[in-house]
């Protein structure tokens, strides 16, 4: 990842206005940008820039990042509005195409993930909105012949020393014609009165009445729908295909055999699945065909014995000890279940192409267009939806490049359409992982030594992100582990890169989700063997991390920890330092008489930095709360014969509202940077759990679900 | 031809009589506001009301549905109770990704229309069939005992 590119791209282009009327501000990007062709004459090819200004005034924050519930559209929208003064009311957000000017800067491509959105963007929209705002100053100061120094701004307009003003529209032809200044000021935060509020989102009232437009919601003239029989193995090999049954169903149009399997295009998905379930096709399953659970299992646990690359080494983990706690810890792959089900519209035409696609990835996604079509990029328009759930499960092409070769194949528009089941059983999974930790205490229960081995799979490598992994380490497999923020006095993190060949990828929290609760459930296994409070032992150990320290003691303070409660009712804690934010947890749980555990309630504590959007935040913060519980509970997806045991929601379920705990959420004021929000509320969350059962029962769950 | 009252507005389906009302809507009908989430009646993202009550678009035939009224959530803002539980979910700010929110509100509706004053126990019992991936049960809880405490005021 390119950090750097965050400082040094400030240079702004300046685009002409002349031919709609609109002051376009873009923050600029390389020249051969679609936006830079744009800049050299012809404003009305495509909106690519941050924002707009019509002269009724009407501001149109362009957002190229997706929208896929976690408030981005809403955050973008916010960070410039500030620094430009606007009218909250005359804002609107348009979700701008695949295009280089939308590069997120933090991950050097047109992508949503990490939590890069808010960290990668505080900066270039603020600009992008202050230099807007100091062009329609600079206009009206002209008009006025006044000092630009002696106006001001507020809700949209320009208001000079002398009590006039002008709103923003009025202005928009002449600061037009203004040079776009290179490095505009932004606002002290103290004068922030839009960033810190908790606005409510831009895109709600079209999520209440249908409105909103999802991927599996396009529709085109002469749109045929494809239901697909998938590869049940990866890499499985179709042997034959019996179509007969198929095309005799009244409104088939094709069935087309591409890599990825067979599908059936039909006018409409009910035919598009009759004509795929009527579908009869053999497999040759390939070398996978084997796979199963307990293989699986075994091959992580057995590689735990084994030397792995070093991670991180600090002092001497063979220093002698007066305890020594061993204890192996294990999670289980994990489907995302978005609950829009995978899809993709694609339309292939001669010379060009097009794509309407709930991506997180739309800048990737258009290069893997081009590349099947044999297009240049510029050729491909790529339409990003709203989309239904993403969860790294969306930055994947398999949708695309599936829809694209079906549409290439028949020559007319074809939307992609995955079952529940086809959605189930894609093959992008959080990866299984098994960790083998060992600690030593000396005779006082002071922690010596700590020693974790992480057998897991590379997501990196599986992406495609890298060739070959940097000193043999998969940061993925190993964050939150590696980067223990615990102050052990000697401690040493291993690798050992295990494939058991199901494909893997990123899902909420990455590495953290299986990580830190691996570490954090660990850990108090330390304090218990150390006869120390949980709480209390983690403090003694986060000295120098003071922002981890800090969510630790407001959410112990928050949750009352130390104070009584209900009878059966227990509390665990948990912390992670993640996506450059911090969290504490304390859940209060209940074991029934079934060994269910059932949790009553979550006090979660965040230092995230500076604020956008506070309600965002803690519903950012609940949402990973229970999706982390869901899996926590609930979920595994497991192999037999080298297919995926799972298929719908009843043998892979989630949290329901009648388990739903209740949740607060606690914001540390902070003048820090921002730190991301989508997924650092998600790793704390099993770990408080299973720790409240620990204390609820003397029980230690190492393996999910529990 | 299978007739059914869509929205207040009676439509011959071309769709034969074994497709789900789910796609029947929105391919044919192109009223898209009613979502495809599991085709199993496991998730409720399909919830549409017939005759009042709520049921899952996406195993319900359209021939089970001939001469009822089907009513979806693009029609909600002129139902008395559907405006006012739109309005709490604004107020509430309840979606995040939104594509199971047509179910919750459709669900939602049709309790507040059997019980005004649902309970806890109810709002569960009547929503638990609701999945919503992004955890918003909470707000959703809120935004219906607003809506209840807004029609009743």
């Amino acid at each position: 990842m390119s950090t750097n590119i965050l400082t040094t791209r400030r240079d702004f282009l300046k685009s002409s206005a002349a031919a709609t009327g609109a002051l376009v501000i873009a923050v600029t990007l390389p020249a051969s940008s679609r936006y830079a062709q744009a800049a050299a004459g012809n404003a009305t090819f495509g909106p690519n820039a941050f924002l707009r200004i019509t002269p009724d005034g009407q501001i149109t924050v362009l957002c190229g990042l997706s929208e896929m519930g976690q408030g981005v559209h809403m955050g973008i929208a916010m960070l410039v509005a500030e620094e430009l003064d606007a009218d909250w009311k005359s804002v609107r957000l348009e979700q701008a195409p695949a295009d280089k000017a939308y590069v997120n800067p933090m991950i050097g491509m047109q992508a949503t993930g990490g939590s890069t959105s808010i960290r990668g963007h505080w900066e270039p929209m603020r600009k992008a909105g202050a230099a807007a705002r100091q062009m329609l100053v600079s206009a009206a100061a002209s008009a006025w012949g006044v000092d630009a120094g002696r106006c001001r701004t507020q809700g949209g307009r320009v208001v000079g020393a002398d009590g006039r003003s002008v709103g923003y529209g009025e202005l928009v032809a002449a600061a037009a014609q203004l040079p776009v200044p290179q490095d505009p000021p932004v606002k002290n935060p103290q004068d922030f009165r839009i960033l810190g509020t908790g606005l409510t989102r831009l895109d709600t009232p079209a999520k209440v009445n249908g409105s909103a437009g999802f991927g599996i919601d396009v529709t085109l003239q002469g749109l045929r729908t494809a239901v697909m029989v998938h590869a049940p193995v990866p890499g499985a090999k179709v042997v034959s295909v019996d179509d007969v049954a198929t095309k005799a169903i009244p409104g088939v149009r094709h069935v087309v055999q591409i890599p990825q399997g067979v599908a059936v295009l039909a006018d409409g998905f009910w035919p598009a699945l009759k004509g795929r379930d009527a579908l009869v096709v053999k497999w040759d399953d390939g070398a996978l065909g084997g796979l199963s659970s307990a293989a699986i299992s075994k091959s992580l646990t057995d590689a735990t014995t084994r030397p792995g690359k070093v991670a991180r080494n600090e002092g001497d983990v063979s220093a002698a000890v007066a305890k020594t706690i061993e204890a192996v810890y294990e999670a289980p792959y994990l489907a995302h279940a978005c609950m829009e089900p995978m899809n993709c519209t694609a339309w292939v035409r001669a010379g060009e192409a097009e794509l309407w696609a709930p991506t997180q990835a739309p800048g990737p996604h258009q290069g893997i267009v081009a590349q099947l079509t044999g297009l240049t990029p510029e050729k491909v328009r790529v339409h990003t939806t709203y989309l239904g759930g993403g969860f790294g499960r969306r930055f994947a092409p398999d949708f695309t490049i599936a829809a694209t070769l079906l549409s290439k194949a028949v020559g007319a528009p074809v939307k992609l359409i995955y079952t529940r089941e086809d959605d189930m059983r894609a093959w992008f999974y959080r990866p299984a992982s098994v960790t083998r930790f060992t600690a030593g205490l000396d005779k006082a229960g002071n922690p010596v030594s700590f020693t974790a081995r992480i057998a897991a799979p590379s997501i990196m490598l599986a992406a495609g992100f890298v060739k070959e992994l940097p000193e043999g380490i998969d940061r993925p497999a190993v964050e939150g582990i590696s980067d223990c923020p615990y102050a052990f006095p000697n401690l040493r993190v291993e690798y050992v890169q295990t494939e058991p060949g199901v494909p893997v990828w990123f899902w909420r929290s990455v590495g953290h989700s299986q990580n830190v609760y691996f570490i954090e459930a660990f850990v108090d296994e330390i304090a218990a063997a150390a006869g120390k409070d949980p709480v209390e032992f983690r403090r003694s150990l986060l000295a120098k991390q003071p922002r981890l320290r800090g969510a630790l003691d407001l959410a112990a303070q928050k949750a009352g920890w130390g104070s009584p409660l209900p009878a059966g009712v227990h509390r665990g804690v948990a912390v992670t330092s993640s996506f450059g934010s911090y969290v504490a947890q304390v859940a209060e749980v209940s074991v029934g008489a079934d060994g269910r555990p059932r949790v009553h309630r979550v006090v979660a504590a965040v230092d995230c930095g500076r604020t956008v959007n506070p309600e965002i935040i803690k519903r950012q913060i609940e949402g990973a709360i229970v999706y982390g519980l869901s899996a926590a509970l609930h979920q595994k997806i497991t192999f037999k014969d080298g297919r995926v045991e799972q298929s719908n929601f009843n043998d892979y379920p989630m949290l329901r509202m009648d388990e739903m705990p209740r949740v607060e959420v606690h914001i540390v004021s902070s003048s820090e940077a921002p730190g991301g929000i989508g997924e650092p509320g998600l790793p704390a969350a099993t770990p408080a759990v299973v720790n409240a059962v620990f204390a609820a029962t003397g029980k230690r769950f190492r393996r999910l679900p529990i | 031809m299978v007739s059914v009252s869509i929205n207040g507005k009676t439509v011959q389906f071309s769709a034969t009589p074994d497709t789900p009302l789910l796609w029947a809507l929105r391919d044919e009908l192109g009223l898209t506001g009613t979502k495809f989430g599991c085709g199993a009646a496991l998730c409720g993202a399909c919830v549409v009301h017939v005759d009042g009550k709520p049921m899952r678009a996406c195993v319900t035939p359209i021939a089970a549905v001939a001469g009822k009224q089907v009513t979806t959530i693009e029609a909600m803002d002129a139902d008395r109770i559907g405006q006012a539980v739109q309005a709490a979910w604004i107020r509430n700010d309840v979606p995040q990704c939104g594509y199971c929110q047509s179910g919750q509100i459709m669900s939602a509706s049709a309790l507040l229309a059997k019980n005004p004053r649902p309970s806890d126990a109810d709002i569960e019992e009547a929503m638990r069939m609701n999945l919503c991936r992004c955890g918003t049960y909470n707000r959703i809880r809120a935004a219906i005992k607003d809506a209840a405490t807004a029609l009743g005021a």
